[in-house]
């Protein structure tokens, strides 16, 4: 399985030369199993970045979408193969007691927001997504509701023996006085369990979730601390902060780093690719 | 062990920093959480019991209606949250592990989280102030 972090920015795209080197788009994650299959989490602004390596070969594409917040949605109006009849879209995505995934979706893909209405889009296909497993391809794909603002999923996706997780908005230690906490009674557990790569929320540092309890992120220590506990072997941190610089996320991870991690961490930089 | 749904998560800490006695129970009925205040109903702390799964919690004590008169199983209103998935409320007395007998008002409602998962129920207990 190879993963490869388009778009790693939360909460809005933020371009610039101190956002180069961890990215400013927002979360897109393609996941490409050994016999070519692909897979994209999330479809943020860094949807511009996938579309150059589908190829022209390409018939179909799944699109697992965590949940429908703005900066995990607003790439999708750009992605060609929606506007391609001879690909088939499939787009993922949870389910909501009082909404269609095509309504909810359609609230953004139509005018005033987009010129282009969701149902002239060419040959998409919508899946509703609760908690329970569903096969693509030659990947199970585990879906779970976890910690965040309005229902969001987090996703395990298993291949030829491997397992990587992705939970990119994640507020993992929410009421948890000490942290981590017992495992029967945290969010994500099950999806992250002994993993071998976990791409989850780091956007805080612990000053700032001080005063940002409930917004649904986590921080960098709590998700070593969640990752560690559930047997991890590589977290990568994701949806970093739009006000973050690389100079500062350089020195979040150094601090990290000096303490004694019982996984590997790594820096969840746009462009980086990972084989596991 | 499984991690519980989320939705159960949420509702166990809000519980924990209720200051009114709240039980949580999963979807088979077994009592998987209560707060400190229900600590002085049920008459043990949930620290030293732990989970009370649904066939235990039968056989802890007596539930009769403010009469003494013995309620059935179906009739409690947790019962009812899970099997009919309503709310249901009633007056009752309840004698704890410790063997005191607490008059109270029981309130319980289903949870019911996204696509129509029957996931567990919450219970509230109001003691009778008298």
């Amino acid at each position: 399985m190879r993963i490869t972090l388009w778009g790693t920015r939360g909460s809005v795209a933020r371009a610039g030369m101190d956002t180069v080197r961890y990215g400013g788009d927002t979360s897109v994650v393609e996941v490409e199993a050994t016999d070519g299959t692909r897979l994209i989490l999330d479809g943020g602004s860094g949807m511009m970045r996938v579309t150059p390596g589908l190829g022209s070969f390409c018939e179909r594409i799944d699109v697992l979408l965590t949940h429908l917040h703005m900066d995990h949605i607003q790439g999708l109006g750009f992605f060609y193969p929606l506007r391609d009849p001879n690909i088939q879209t499939h787009i993922y995505g949870p389910v909501s007691t009082t909404m269609s995934l095509e309504d909810r979706l359609a609230r953004y893909l139509s005018p005033p927001l987009f010129p282009v209405r969701l149902r002239d889009l060419q040959a998409m296909h919508l899946h509703p997504v609760g908690p329970g497993a569903f096969n693509v391809g030659p990947f199970t794909v585990f879906a779970d509701l976890v910690g965040h603002p309005g229902p969001t999923l987090g996703y395990r996706i298993e291949e030829n023996g491997s397992a990587m997780a992705y939970l990119p908005d994640h507020e993992v230690a929410l009421g948890h006085p000490v942290f981590p906490a017992d495992p029967k009674w945290t969010s994500g557990f099950d999806l992250v369990k002994d993993v071998d790569l976990l791409i989850h929320d780091a956007q805080y540092t612990e000053e700032e979730y001080a005063g940002r309890v409930g917004w649904g992120h986590s921080t960098l220590r709590q998700a070593v601390a969640f990752a560690g506990q559930a047997g991890v072997k590589t977290l990568v941190t994701f949806h970093h902060d739009p006000e973050h610089t690389d100079e500062m996320l350089d020195e979040q991870l150094q601090k990290a780093l000096a303490e004694d991690l019982p996984l590997e961490l790594v820096p969840g930089r746009a462009g980086s690719a990972f084989e596991i | 062990m499984a991690q519980q749904p989320i939705e159960l998560i949420l509702l166990h800490q809000w519980a924990s920093y209720m200051a009114i006695p709240i039980g949580v129970l999963d979807v088979e009925g077994n009592l998987v959480y209560y707060n400190e205040p229900a600590e002085a109903i049920v008459g043990e702390r949930f620290d030293d019991v732990g989970e009370i799964n649904a066939s235990q919690f039968a056989e802890l004590g007596e539930i009769t209606d403010i009469d003494d008169i013995p309620i059935g199983e179906k009739e409690l209103p947790v019962v009812i949250a899970l099997t009919e998935q309503r709310l249901a409320h009633r007056d009752l007395k309840f004698r704890g592990l410790d063997g005191q007998f607490h008059s109270m008002a029981v309130l319980a409602f289903p949870v019911i989280g996204q696509g129509g998962r029957l996931l567990g129920a919450v219970t509230i207990w109001e003691p009778d102030s008298e």
